[in-house]
């Protein structure tokens, strides 16, 4: 079920799957990073506040790259 | 490779309607991806809003309020009263002769208000069934994920005074 597909093309979507998978797991974990933090934060714990927001930022840029790899592989793909 | 997508030549709707039933795989990826990572940047959005919070929260400042006269409520007893606005709802315990106990009336769960269960000597939500412990405000059992935010209080003479708020 190739559709016609290059085996470059193959490769590429195999690469963007693969990526997708990791943003998705990246995107669970800043969900529960989210969720955890505020349940800290209404008990009163605002210290956690600030390793939350980085360790979220960091999360965010993996998000970032691994999107913008995507772009890129589309792009390198289907421009044979 | 460069990291960054090169500026294509296609026009952005040829691009993204093409006429190739194989590229339309890659669309609805590149899309599905970009979803992905929007809402990724909205839970670093949402840490972020968490942080100001914290960060902007000002100590609050709490009136001292006379709440009961000692041994007006018998042991075991129990006297409502609101602190520190009038829409905050909390529940005095005497829980023993010289022990009172003063906590905020709002459950943690879905703010239902809680009662002194007697027989049981715990404070019990009516709604979902949840639990506190009457010495310390603690969760018992049931669905609340916090304690009761506690009324510090303070003997003055023959008074009992609200002094502040303890959140967890």
């Amino acid at each position: 079920m190739t559709g016609g597909q290059s085996p470059r093309q193959r490769r590429g979507l195999v690469a963007i799957d693969g990526a997708m998978a990791l943003v998705v797991l990246l995107l669970i974990v800043q969900i529960w990073l989210l969720s955890a933090t505020l349940e800290s934060f209404l008990a009163g714990h605002a210290e956690t506040a600030v390793p939350a927001a980085i360790f979220s930022g960091l999360l965010f840029l993996g998000c970032l790259s691994l999107s913008l790899f995507v772009d890129r592989v589309d792009q390198d793909s289907r421009r044979q | 490779m460069a990291f960054f997508r090169k500026p294509s030549k296609v026009a952005l709707w040829k691009d993204e309607f093409s006429i190739f039933t194989s590229d339309e795989r890659y669309v609805s990826r590149r899309q599905f991806t970009k979803f992905l990572t929007l809402a990724s940047l909205s839970m670093f959005v949402g840490n972020l809003w968490i942080l100001l919070r914290a960060r902007l929260a000002k100590t609050p400042v709490f009136p001292s309020v006379v709440v009961a006269q000692l041994g007006e409520i018998a042991v075991d007893g129990v006297k409502l009263f609101a602190y520190p606005t009038p829409n905050d709802r909390c529940i005095l315990v005497r829980t023993g002769e010289e022990e009172y106990n003063a906590y905020s009336q709002k459950c943690t769960h879905l703010s239902c208000a809680v009662y002194y269960a007697k027989e049981s000597q715990r404070l019990a939500c009516p709604c979902h069934q949840g639990y506190f412990s009457v010495k310390d405000g603690t969760v018992l059992q049931g669905p609340p994920p916090r304690p009761l935010p506690r009324i510090l209080l303070e003997r003055q003479g023959r008074e009992l005074v609200a002094i502040g708020v303890k959140v967890g």
